[in-house]
């Protein structure tokens, strides 16, 4: 087997960098010890002791807030303390390096980054770097990956649906620029879903996408026949160069999700979205706010995931 | 060691706690033994309040030794904590820190008026200031010994002893 940085010599999982490679037994540990923790909301005291005394740095060089928020919920229900790190105005843009920005906080002992990144490889290259007992946490990564998004997705996909093995997905928008995507492709395959459909134009398809053994639409209203999930991607008009695109209205029309479209799936068929969604353009407000989304349940799951990934990272 | 009569130890334990109940007293069993014991007393006792459950995973003393094991049960504690009276109950109490686990994550609910510490078996070893008030029986188990509640499919409960690394 390749060499997997995420797991360590006695097999257990130190990093979480990328789905990829994973087996199914971690993805169903994770969502399992979420399913625990969603009961913490329940106490008074929001808060359970596992994590005393450690220090988290949240490490977002591209914005976020609600990943980057339910991070810092979830590190603080564990007992751990974080600090929000705002790169914008810190030393990276007066020339340090990264690993040298990451040498000095592993000197304030830090015991876990959460990082968020531009450049895909970023979190592993630090990983590479930390000494050990130090975990890293990929909070996405260029277009490579997004493991905890991925890992929120499953578990809602599970709470509504009951399991994973008699379920028609489809992934509907930017597939190509999309790090969520291509986590929720490995995560669905490992968890046994037995068909994952992407939905796009061909120019927001990545070349040789159905090696990831899934199949391939161009037209939304074929692709989203009887399928139970729809998890809708947002169109990332910020990583497009050149003209991959007639205009946003020209994409809604084909790709946008419209209650007429929604029709095609399977009447209990619940809708999904990463967040942060673009109204009108992959998404219309009827379906974003309507009886069959799930969008709002996905953020607060997100806090139990994350708080499973940490905790288990940290024990490890 | 044989073990004891799970099924007589249990009726008798039942005895015990019956003199103290009150109309709301709450019952709260400890994941998976004191969960089986706990589901029995309350039918047997057809108490008012519903039952709560708790796993003590995320409050344990060792997570930094041994991390997060798998399975871990989500805790429900379907009634307010504040104020209640609640009968805690596990199979086996030994050193006292699953005890300890298990009220600071009670304690995180409410503040209950008091919390009584019923247990099918006593084995000793104690390492902590904790002492049940309701005991089915102190058992000597040799310190290599495991000694543990089993469930069978009809819901017999029975106990069986076993040797670590056996």
């Amino acid at each position: 087997m390749a060499f997997n940085p995420q797991i360590g010599t006695d097999g257990k999982l130190k990093h979480l960098l990328t789905i990829e490679g994973l087996p199914m037994a971690v993805l169903l540990h994770v969502l399992d010890t979420a399913k625990s923790f969603m009961s913490v909301t329940a106490q008074e005291v929001k808060k359970v002791p596992l994590l005393r005394g450690k220090a988290i740095f949240n490490l977002f060089f591209e914005p976020s807030t609600r990943t980057r928020t339910t991070f810092e919920i979830a590190a603080k229900r564990l007992s751990a303390d974080v600090v929000n790190l705002n790169i914008a105005t810190s030393s990276q843009t007066k020339g340090e390096t990264l690993l040298d920005t990451v040498a000095n906080l592993t000197a304030m002992h830090a015991d876990m980054f959460i990082v968020r990144h531009s450049q895909s490889g970023a979190a592993h290259l630090i990983a590479r770097h930390v000494g050990p007992g130090i975990h890293v946490i990929n909070a996405g990564d260029g277009r490579h990956a997004h493991p905890t998004q991925a890992l929120l997705d499953m578990f809602t996909i599970r709470h509504y649906k009951g399991g994973f093995n008699r379920l028609r997905v489809a992934i509907v928008g930017d597939i190509l620029h999309s790090r969520v995507a291509r986590s929720e492709i490995h995560a669905l395959t490992t968890l046994g879903v037995p068909e994952v459909r992407v939905i796009g134009p061909r120019t927001l398809l990545p070349r040789q996408v159905e090696k990831l053994g899934v199949q391939v639409y161009h037209d939304m209203t074929a692709g989203l026949e009887d399928v139970d999930v729809i998890i809708m991607l947002r169109l990332q008009q910020e990583r497009m160069s050149g003209a991959l695109l007639p205009s946003a209205g020209e994409f809604f029309k084909s790709y946008g999700l419209t209650p007429e479209k929604l029709a095609r799936a399977r009447a209990d068929a619940i809708v999904m979205h990463p967040g942060p969604m673009n109204r009108g353009i992959e998404i219309d407000s009827a379906v974003a706010d309507g009886r069959q989304s799930v969008i709002l349940p996905q953020v607060t799951f997100g806090i139990a995931v994350r708080m499973a990934v940490m905790s288990i990272l940290a024990g490890n | 060691m044989i073990p004891p009569d799970a099924e007589r130890l249990l009726a008798a334990l039942a005895e015990q706690i019956r003199r103290d109940l009150k109309p709301g007293t709450a019952m709260v069993g400890i994941y998976t033994g004191g969960v089986w014991l706990a589901q029995r007393l309350h039918q047997m006792f057809g108490l008012a309040t519903p039952m709560g459950t708790i796993d003590v995973a995320f409050y344990r003393d060792d997570y930094r030794k041994t991390g997060l094991r798998t399975g871990v049960k989500p805790s429900d504690i379907p009634f307010p904590v504040e104020d209640a009276d609640i009968v805690l109950v596990d199979d086996v109490l030994y050193t006292g820190r699953t005890i300890r686990a298990a009220m600071n994550e009670i304690f995180d609910y409410g503040r209950p008026r008091s919390i009584r510490l019923a247990a099918l078996v006593d084995r000793g070893g104690r390492q902590l200031p904790i002492c049940p008030q309701y005991v089915g029986a102190q058992v000597q188990v040799e310190g290599d010994e495991l000694i543990e509640l089993q469930r069978d499919q009809s819901g017999r409960l029975a106990l069986a002893v076993t040797r670590r690394g056996a």
